[in-house]
């Protein structure tokens, strides 16, 4: 939508200039947008490992640990702290008194979704998070759930298509194909804890899906990292002040 | 009488898009000097002097976006649109500001 109103934009603009009827100026703008809780009481951030459900073709708990943390080691100012990825479903399980799973990554993440809600009750045990802080002097904590699955969806898909018409100009399109796709859906929730006191500051829960026809190989890892560079963003900005760039058309 | 009332409005109503006019294109030289904060107190002013001036309401939004202050940046492009329903570069602005605006307030749940 944004990009064909700014092409339509665009085109009028040339007209209208040309035809010397409307002054508008172009200008480069970066937009603020503010960070979503104030960190500024914490020099050092601890991520401290997520529940995980879902898929067993990836480690979420790992990838997802191990990517925020090169993330905010060069796009934030707080000091990223290294230490093991907790695995917090075993740490439910052995409060409950089961036997804890295999510790191979694989079978870590083999629960449904009701599983890894059910675990959730660990993000509101306060002398919990606050024990893990004292360890690590007091740091901003993250941690939350990670469900990772395999989708597929059969129906009509749209995609755009360009074209050119007999006159050379380039045209638009929409392909409708009745299709089978397969693919993945991420649903991270992200919790961010104060480690001082083990009490949470803020959630934030997001959805992505990524399909692919049918017959298209792409690996669960490629398609994590596709969705979480989608939502990265938006993590980020949950600490830090972001800038988006564009560009706006100032009138007279 | 009427032709008396018409005189008299038709001048003053000039006189208001001229001084509006004015504001905004002080304002839109601050702004490419990337002074924000005075060129949407222009456009400001300029809404004030001119509250149908569809362009100067559609500058605000810009001014108040850069500034992060998104809800009313929101309202003034909404205005700017209302005013001037068919201009394409309000249109694409406001889709713009939206895409951003919509992102900061997101809180995707399930």
């Amino acid at each position: 939508m944004t990009a064909r109103t700014v092409v339509a934009a665009s085109s009028l603009a040339v007209a209208l200039a040309s035809a010397g009827c409307l002054s508008f100026y172009e200008i480069a703008v970066e937009t603020p947008i503010q960070a979503k809780i104030d960190v500024s009481s914490f020099q050092r951030v601890l991520i401290a490992g997520f529940l995980t459900g879902g898929s067993k073709s990836i480690d979420p708990n790992t990838e997802t640990a191990r990517l925020l943390r090169s993330q905010l080691r060069s796009k934030s100012d707080l000091r990223v702290i290294d230490a093991e990825v907790l695995l917090l479903g075993e740490e439910m399980e052995k409060r409950r008194g089961t036997p804890a799973p295999s510790p191979s990554p694989a079978a870590a993440t083999a629960r449904t979704e009701r599983d890894v809600v059910a675990d959730e009750v660990i993000f509101t045990d306060v002398d919990y998070w606050k024990k893990l802080g004292a360890e690590y002097q007091s740091p901003l904590i993250i941690t939350g759930s990670i469900m990772f699955t395999e989708v597929s969806k059969s129906g009509v898909f749209s995609t755009p298509q360009t074209f050119s018409d007999p006159q050379g100009q380039v045209r638009y399109a929409e392909d409708r194909t009745f299709k089978d796709m397969k693919g993945y859906a991420l649903t991270p929730k992200f919790i961010f804890i104060d480690g001082r006191t083990g009490a949470q500051l803020f959630t934030e829960t997001y959805n992505e899906e990524r399909l692919y026809a049918a017959g298209q190989n792409v690996p669960s890892l490629s398609a994590y990292f596709e969705m979480m560079d989608g939502l990265l963003p938006s993590f980020l900005n949950t600490l830090s002040t972001q800038k988006i760039r564009g560009s706006r058309i100032m009138l007279k | 009488m009427l032709a008396l009332v018409v005189a008299g409005v038709v001048p003053a109503f000039a006189d208001q898009r001229a001084d509006a006019k004015a504001q905004v294109a002080f304002g839109i030289s601050v702004a490419q000097k990337g002074l924000w904060k005075e060129a949407a107190f222009r456009w400001q002013k300029a809404v004030e002097i001119d509250p149908t001036y569809g362009e100067a309401w559609n500058n605000l939004g810009i001014g108040y976006e850069q500034l992060g202050r998104f809800n009313e940046a929101r309202a003034a492009y909404e205005k700017a649109m209302a005013l001037e329903p068919d201009n394409s570069f309000i249109r694409a602005n406001y889709d713009q500001f939206r895409d951003i605006y919509d992102r900061q307030n997101r809180r995707r749940g399930k």
